[in-house]
Order: C-alpha cells, then structure tokens, then sequence
C-alpha cells in the first residue's frame, strides 16, 4: 500500500500540473479527498500516436478514474515493447505491477481528418478483453471522447454508469457579477452561458440536458427562465405579480413546478415550460411551500414546507387527491430535497445545531445518512448514477463546489480560479 | 381605529422630528442607508460643464416628501428578528407614514422588498423574505393603502446589504425595504 502511494503521488502530481499547463482556460480545478474502502488497480498505457494531439486521451482518462476514489492508477511507464494491441500484452508483467486491468488503445487518422481512437479494457487476471470500442473524433471532441473512454471502464469494472462525460452548470459571483456556467464534470471546458449584474439562483437541467432553467433577479425580482445551451435563446416562463422561483423540470421536459407568491404566501405551481397556459396550483397551505422536486417517475413532488413549524420535506402526488405527507422528522430544519435518479432515496441539507450538512435519506427505511461535516453545506444534487452528490460549501470564507459519494467515503472538491461558485447542478446522461 | 391613528400619526411625526435632528447631526448615515437600499440606478452624471463643486443634495431642492431627509417618508428600511416576519413596534410609525401616503396618492405604487440573513436554503430564505415583504404590505393596507398599489418581492439572502458573517451583519440583512417607482 505505501509503495503504491510513493508510485501514484508524483504521477497524480505531474498529472494534476500537465492539465493545469493544458486549459488555462480551466475555471474548476478538483481535489480528492478521501478515497474507496477498495479501489481497482487499473494500467492505462498512453494510445499510438496520441502523444500528436491537440489533447492527449490517456491523462484524462487517467485523472477521471483517479477522482472517482474507486480506482488505483498503476505506473504503465517502462513497458518494452509498449503494448498497443492484445497481443502485445504481457500479463504476467502487468499482474507483478499489480494491475487487475490494462487498458491499451491506438489513434490513427481516418480520410475524412477525423481521428480514429480505439481501445480496449484487457483483463489482466483472465487475460481476456472486457470491452473494446472504436470512437470517431474530431479535434474538438478529444477530450469529450477521453471521458467517453473512461465511462466505458467505469462501467466495466465497476458496474455502474460513468458520469465522467457530462456536464455540470453552476454560478460565480465575481465582485457584483454574476455568471451561470457549465463546464464538463471535471470542471473543464467552462462557459459561461449568462452574465448577469444582479443574482443567478436554482439551475436546473431540463431532463434530456439541452435547457436550463433558472431564476434571474434582472427584472429587481426573481423570474423563472427557461434558457436553450444549443441556440442561447431564453424566455421568462414564470413572471407573475410577486416573486417566481425554485423551478423544478417534469421528467417529460415539459412542465415545471415552480413557486409563486402572484395569490399570496410561497405556493406550488405547474406551469408548461414553454411558457404557454396559466398556472396550475398543486398546494394550498397558509405556510411556505418551495423547493419542488419531481420524482423519476413523474408521479410526486417532494418539497420544503413549514406547515408544521419549521421547514420539513412533504411529498406530494402530481396529479391531485392526498394530502402532502411529512417525511423528514429528524432535526427541526431539512430543506433542499433532491431525488436519486433511481428514485430511491433523497438528498437533502439538513441543520445540526448552527451547522447545515448534506444528507441521504432512503425511502424505503426512512434511514437518514449525514455525508458531509462542513458547515454552510447547499444545493445537494445527484449525479445521474446515484453514486455522487454534488454541493455548494464554503472554505475560507469562499463559495466552492464539493461533492461527495452516496456512502460518505469519496470527497471531492472544485475549486474555482477566482470568486465565489454556489448552485451546482448535475446533468443528466446525454445518449449521442 | 380614529383614535389608533391619531396616536400612530403623532408617533410618527414624532419619529419624523426626531430623525431630522439626527440628520442634522450625521447627514452621511441617513443617505447612505438609502443609497444602499435603493436600486444601483443609472443617473447621468451631475454637470458636463466646467469644474464645479456641488455637495447639496439635489433630492432637497426637488420638495419630494419620499426624498427629503426630514420627513419619516425618506425612511424606507424595516428590520426584523431571526426568523420573524413581525413587524416592530419602533417601525409602525414608518410603515403607517408611508400608508398614508399611498392612502392619498392613490396612483402611487410601491414594491416592498423582503430580505434574510445568508443563514440556510436559498430558496427556503426567498420565501421567508418574501413574509417579510407581504407582512410588511398587510400592515399597509389595514392602515389605508390598496392591495393593487403594493407588489411584494423577495431578495432572499441574495442581495445583502451587509457582507459579513456575523450577527451584527445578519441583523442589518434581515430587512424590508420600500421602494418607489422613481427612487
């Protein structure tokens, strides 16, 4: 264990420098903390002919797997001859290192300019392919490909779905300026997709990941907007009397639940995410009623009231008939619920004394989980496989991004160049 | 209800002389309160011309009661408890001043903005800023304004006046403010 970490520090050092050199337009960079109770010692031997490109592969396959905590990076320096192909595989070599998979691949240029990248995930033990892919890449979309690449060993050796390949949104506050941004889910590639002099709170993916919705206070109070990443263009689909906030997608895409004042109080409301029809009121409470959030079936809403008191998530059914009902009772304060994608559980803040940390709770057994020991914890949400719960905190006196794995062990943190970043949002998996 | 807004009135010219002494003491304080409070507006500059030295406050020459320092109705900033929406006894005077006012310019409109500590949820605060706001409105309209002249808005946590973690901060934050159309 310890001439593993000697091995893996400096490569994980040289690394984390390499891609600091590669983006200098990088507005996140991550920090591991912690790591797997058991991590998964895989090679990755850099690709033919990628040390030519724009954007080498291997390094950021290399760092995408380091992050999850779930993986050991073994040294594939050395190797004579530098294995490409299967054949070229000396397992009993790679299993003295200590590898349980090696992963090999070559780039060629195919005759429409685009570059032709395959790779295989050899097992080392079985001496046997577990996978092995051809992607057809333009220059831009190297990068994307590596996190592709590192999706498919995730999910090989692992069993569950990577989520190196999507994108996360969230706000910077710089000065009196406001940004929303999404970058990829290791915080590279960074854009800003709104600027603003007055506040960005709540973005939300829309299900198949190509709208935002948010609520903006440019017109001295908060509007919800519904903003398209392909063309740019934005419509304010909730701008009524009062305050319009907290906006939460159907899993169709086409209706949002959103909090109204327009017939007094902090209310629950359906309305088309086009903007189109009148609002449909879901909850009628003389209490505050906020933060929806749509279950992966569609069927409820869970949401922050105060009805009893102090603020507890309620569940709902989406189509009227029944009561909300209560399902938080530990703690006086527990807000900000957001479904696992598999429906099965929630995350949500929840206050301990003055301290508000991200939580898990199961549906099934009511089990509360408190993953996080900060202090000012926000904004929990979860990555579309349910291993990882992305927050907003604060170090230093400054806003970052942290997220943390669905069992507590695996901590991450995002850490912006300049200015403070809050609301971060996952996206979901994009099939293309 | 006669007799409640006699002694509400008294109060607040009360609360009206004695803020004009205190303007006269520390001038600064009173406009930076509501330079703060106020929307970030785009003023054109003061003069083009020449080198010229204009330290009057240009809202005096106007004769706009919501303008002049002296008058209760240039107080625009209510303050509350942690997580209370009620209205202070030391703020009825402010709050019936300005009902009456929109009580006698019935085309008068106004917004007040409800504001919280940075304390919790984002949105959980957006809506206890917004009680603030509608508590605030409520007063208003039982002492004469019209439901139609107030929209009630909330900042939330998002636009604190002060910036700082501490009580002192946090008390200053957990405010509503009145704003007019043209301030």
């Amino acid at each position: 264990m310890k001439n593993l970490k000697t091995i893996l520090l400096p490569f994980l050092l040289s690394l984390g420098l390499f891609l600091l050199a590669q983006a200098a337009s990088a507005q996140l960079r991550i920090e591991v903390v912690g790591g797997g109770a058991t991590q998964i010692p895989v090679a990755i031997v850099p690709f033919r002919a990628e040390e030519g490109l724009a954007q080498r592969l291997t390094p950021v396959v290399a760092a995408d797997l380091a992050r999850s905590g779930l993986f050991k990076i073994v040294d594939a320096g050395g190797m004579n001859p530098v294995p490409h192909e299967p054949e070229q595989v000396n397992y009993a070599q790679w299993r003295a290192r200590g590898a349980d998979a090696v992963v090999i691949g070559a780039v060629t240029k195919a005759p429409d300019g685009r570059y032709d990248i395959r790779f295989r995930v050899m097992d080392a033990v079985k001496q046997t392919q577990i996978a092995g892919f051809v992607y057809f890449a333009t220059e831009s979309q190297l990068r994307l490909t590596a996190h592709k690449i590192a999706d498919v060993i995730y999910e090989k050796l692992t069993g569950d779905t990577g989520v190196f390949a999507t994108r996360i949104t969230y706000v910077v506050k710089r000065g009196s300026r406001y940004e929303l941004n999404v970058a990829d889910a290791d915080g590279f590639g960074a854009q800003s997709v709104l600027a603003s002099n007055e506040p960005i709170i709540s973005p939300a993916w829309s299900p198949e990941g190509t709208r935002l919705a948010y609520v903006s206070f440019e017109q001295k109070k908060p509007v919800v907007y519904v903003q398209s990443l392909t063309t740019g263009s934005r419509q304010a689909v909730a701008a009524f009397r009062g305050s319009n906030s907290a906006p939460a997608w159907s899993p169709d895409g086409k209706q949002l639940a959103v909090t109204l004042t327009r017939d007094g109080g902090s209310q629950l409301f359906l309305i088309n995410s086009d903007g189109s029809g009148a609002p449909r009121r879901l909850t009628q409470s003389a209490a505050i009623d906020t933060e929806a959030n749509f279950s992966p079936d569609g069927q409820s809403i869970l949401f922050t009231s105060d009805r009893g008191g102090g603020p507890q998530i309620y569940r709902i059914p989406v189509g009227g008939g029944g009561a909300p009902q209560r399902v938080t009772f530990e703690g006086r304060y527990n807000v900000s619920a957001r479904h696992s994608p598999d429906g099965k559980s929630f995350t949500f803040i929840q206050r301990n004394g003055g301290r508000f940390n991200v939580a898990v709770q199961d549906f099934a057994t009511r089990q509360v989980q408190v993953l996080t020991e900060g202090g000012v914890d926000e904004s929990p949400s979860f990555a579309p496989n349910n291993k990882i719960i992305l927050y907003a905190t604060v170090v230093g006196g400054r806003g970052i991004l942290a997220a943390v794995s669905s069992d507590g062990r695996i901590k991450q943190r995002f850490t912006a160049d300049v200015g403070d970043a809050r609301e971060p949002a996952w996206s979901p998996v994009v099939n293309k | 209800m006669k007799r409640i807004l006699t002694v509400v009135l008294a109060t607040a010219i009360l609360a009206a002389c004695s803020s004009t002494s205190t303007k006269e003491q520390d001038p600064a304080s009173v406009e930076d309160r509501g330079a703060a409070g106020s929307q970030p507006t785009a003023k054109p500059p003061v003069t083009t011309g020449g080198p010229t030295a204009k330290p009057l406050d240009p809202n005096a020459v106007s004769g706009n009661p919501l303008k002049d320092p002296s008058n209760v109705l240039s107080k625009r900033s209510i303050y509350f408890e942690l997580d209370s929406n009620i209205v202070k006894e030391e703020f009825k005077p402010l709050v019936s001043a300005h009902a009456r006012y929109l009580q006698q310019n019935r085309n008068q409109k106004m917004t007040v903005q409800g504001n919280t500590d940075e304390r919790g949820s984002r949105e959980y605060n957006l809506a206890l800023g917004q009680r603030r706001a509608d508590a605030v409105k409520q007063m208003m309209q039982l002492l004469g304004a019209q439901s139609e002249q107030i929209e009630t808005v909330s900042f939330g946590e998002e636009k604190p006046r002060a910036s700082g973690s501490d009580e002192k901060s946090w008390a200053e934050n957990r405010r509503a403010d009145l704003v007019y159309p043209n301030d």
